[in-house]
């Protein structure tokens, strides 16, 4: 069973980190929940693997599970649940505002905001500008 | 006194709780609670402060569970001097930010800022490595809402680079807490420095991987150098009062490489040898001249100051990596000076901003902007803060990071960059500011012709920008960081006296590690079946408490102890 939990954890890396890779925000963020589940298995695998045992020790009961990383998962799986949420919506609202998903080059976009703000400049970027005012 | 320790963290997530419930819709009432709950927490953070600087380290105990079975706060030198930091800072960002309107900018600021007020404070008080992270996503949550604040396509885009780079710094923090309980069998910081301390130096791999996971989860909130890519957009690209609050941001990554490595990776022990003068040293004075060239090239000024966080991080870092209570004490210094100038800096980009309309942050000559002399006289003292030049505290704080490197090896690596920098430094911020204050005379002489005597020249400028002058809020408010940093030069010897007080007491931690773990909890009901419970771990042993009424916190620590034998 180490063997089993241990390749999920480093597939589930793998994996998530090649997604982080990408450039397009949808990718990048299946790549952080992929590697959200694989924090979340290895969270609970760092109270030792054991099957069918309580996880509170009672007076006849001489093994058991490690109760506490069972909270700490809980808790890790809850904040990460709720961070995807909203990286999800912001980055939504990026992709609405922007009309691109790309993660990167917020300079370059910069320089093109404020060059539009002077209509007679260039119309092209104006036009990018209207649509992040109505937004 | 005693439940005062987590007034900082209940009072502002409760008022958040009630500006976002009770008074949505009514912005005067949103600004009176917020600035109340934040001139409430100054208060107390004053007391803390009082409370803790003779040395005495509180314990809190939420909940009544006793240290390492419940979650702790505990007010120390260092905790109770970053919060009373936090406090000082927030309310003159506040003030900024109601002053000039950037509060009404979109919904919900005062929620948002008052539930990052929670989580800094959280952060700093906490005595429980997996509350810190708590805190930390708490902060984090709160400071992705406040980083996209008032929208826009940039700024969105922004937001969204820092989120996913905070994400992935979570992640890495969760699996460095993983790998540390798995170690060490448990969160609490005072109980990790006693296992961590009895440790088997010869069988240690997995907890040398959860110290350098750790270093490099702190690395990525302090900006260090192969990890800073994340603060120069969204610090440039951030509401103003929300990056001048960002500055409170990155000392927590450094106070919390300050508090595990004194504490419970401490520098003598065999697991972190060569950590320290081999990697953090080299890389914080790499950061420190990045993040100065930085300044040197940058085209926009919110970016600039951007990058003089980055190179104050360098510096207040390079102070760190010594591991001497000399080297602590002079990088809090420069923690409590690079903080409130950061923010002062900051702010007066966003009037600078404002007041040039078109070319808003550009680093390029453009017609004056209304009201200028005060402005440029405000960031001239604000730069000269920020590149360390006297009179005022970053020289102190450079002089003083400069003497605490002398018997280290790296010594002359450590004066010159740091000198180096500064000069890089000093000229980045020359160009900059004779671009933006002086040069627009020259253009508005070339321009209006006929403009010969200052006089026709300041009724030229005021035909061009009639919107100008001076509003009274966000003046005061960076009047009031400006006047904190006077202030910080001038009790430059007290505030010293008690940094190394801090200082020492961070090298000493036995003191905080007793009371943390010696302090009994509350007392647990038995449910009927009377047993001999025959021990429970290593940390019922103080006496206070009887065996079996820990009764079930007691089967953790055995699980603990069981767990750490493998």
């Amino acid at each position: 069973m180490e063997f089993l939990i241990a390749t999920t954890i480093g597939v589930l890396t793998a994996a998530g980190i090649y997604m982080v890779m990408r450039l397009r925000t949808f990718p990048v963020i299946i790549g952080t929940s992929l590697l959200t589940y694989a924090v979340n298995l290895f969270l609970f695998a760092s109270g030792r693997l054991v099957i069918n045992e309580p996880p509170i020790l009672r007076d006849d009961v001489t093994s058991y599970t490690d109760p506490l990383p069972q909270a700490l998962v809980l808790t890790a799986i809850v904040i990460s649940f709720g961070m995807t949420a909203v990286v999800v919506m912001i980055a939504l609202a990026s992709y609405l505002n922007a009309d691109d998903d790309h993660v990167d080059e917020a300079q370059d976009l910069s320089r093109d905001r404020r060059a539009g703000t002077d209509p007679e400049e260039d119309p092209d970027t104006q036009r990018g500008d209207e649509k992040e005012s109505r937004a | 006194m005693m439940h005062w320790i987590i007034a900082p963290v209940l009072l502002p997530a409760m008022m958040a709780a009630i500006i976002v419930l009770a008074a949505r819709f009514h912005e005067t009432l949103q600004r009176i609670f917020s600035v109340a709950s934040l001139v409430a927490v100054l208060a107390i953070s004053i007391g803390l402060y009082m409370q803790a600087s003779d040395g005495t380290v509180t314990l809190y105990q939420l909940g009544d569970w006793q240290a390492p079975f419940g979650i702790v706060l505990v007010a120390d030198r260092l905790a109770t001097t970053m919060v009373l930091l936090t406090a000082v800072l927030a309310l003159p960002v506040l003030v900024y930010a109601i002053g000039s309107g950037w509060d009404r900018r979109g919904q919900h600021f005062h929620a948002l800022f008052q539930f990052q007020i929670m989580g800094i404070m959280g952060a700093f008080l906490t005595g429980d490595a997996f509350n810190l992270f708590v805190f930390f996503e708490v902060l984090l949550i709160a400071s992705y809402g406040l980083m996209v604040h008032s929208g826009g396509a940039t700024r969105t885009r922004a937001g969204v680079q820092y989120m996913l780079y905070n994400l992935l710094g979570s992640t890495l923090f969760l699996f460095a807490l993983g790998t540390l309980y798995a170690q060490a069998g448990t969160l609490n910081m005072a109980d990790l420095a006693q296992r961590v301390a009895q440790a088997d130096p010869g069988n240690s791999a997995g907890l040398r991987v959860a110290a350098v996971l750790l270093l490099l989860v702190f690395a990525i909130k302090a900006a260090l150098l192969p990890l800073h890519f994340w603060l120069p957009s969204s610090y440039a690209e951030a509401p103003a009062p929300v990056a001048a609050l960002f500055a409170i941001m990155t000392k927590v990554g450094a106070y919390g490489i300050i508090r595990f490595y004194t504490m419970i990776f401490p520098p003598s022990s065999p697991l972190m040898a060569g950590a320290h003068e081999e990697w953090l040293l080299p890389l914080a004075l790499l950061t420190l001249m990045i993040g100065m060239i930085g300044v040197l090239g940058a085209r926009e000024i919110g970016r600039l100051v951007a990058f003089s966080v980055i190179g104050s991080m360098g510096m207040l870092l390079a102070s760190v990596a010594h591991f001497t209570p000399a080297g602590i004490a002079s990088a809090l210094y420069y923690a409590l000076h690079s903080t409130l100038t950061t923010a002062a800096l900051f702010l007066i980009v966003d009037v600078i901003r404002e007041r040039r309309g078109r070319v808003a942050g550009e680093v390029e000559e453009t017609l004056p902007m209304a009201g200028g002399a005060l402005v440029a006289g405000l960031f001239f003292v604000a730069c000269i803060a920020m590149a360390g030049l006297p009179p005022l505290s970053g020289f102190i704080g450079k002089l003083l990071i400069l003497e605490a490197s002398t018997g280290s090896p790296m010594m002359g690596w450590v004066w010159a960059v740091v000198l180096g920098s500064s000069l890089i430094a000093v000229v980045g911020f020359s160009r900059a500011g004779s671009t933006i204050f002086w040069k627009p005379h020259q253009v508005a002489v070339e321009k209006c012709g006929s403009v010969d005597d200052p006089e026709d020249e300041q009724g030229a400028r005021e035909v061009h920008d009639p919107t100008g002058g001076n509003q009274p809020m966000p003046m005061l408010a960076i009047g009031t960081l400006v006047a904190l940093l006077i202030a910080l030069t001038v009790f430059a010897g007290p505030v010293m006296r008690q940094l190394d007080a801090t200082a020492a007491q961070l090298f000493a931690p036995q003191p905080y590690i007793s009371t943390v773990l010696d302090t009994p909890g509350k007392e647990i009901e038995k449910h009927g079946d009377d047993h001999g419970e025959s021990g429970d771990g290593g940390h019922g042993e103080d006496g206070d408490l009887p065996a079996d009424e820990a009764h079930e916190p007691g089967a953790e620590a055995q699980t603990d102890d069981a767990l750490g034998g493998h």
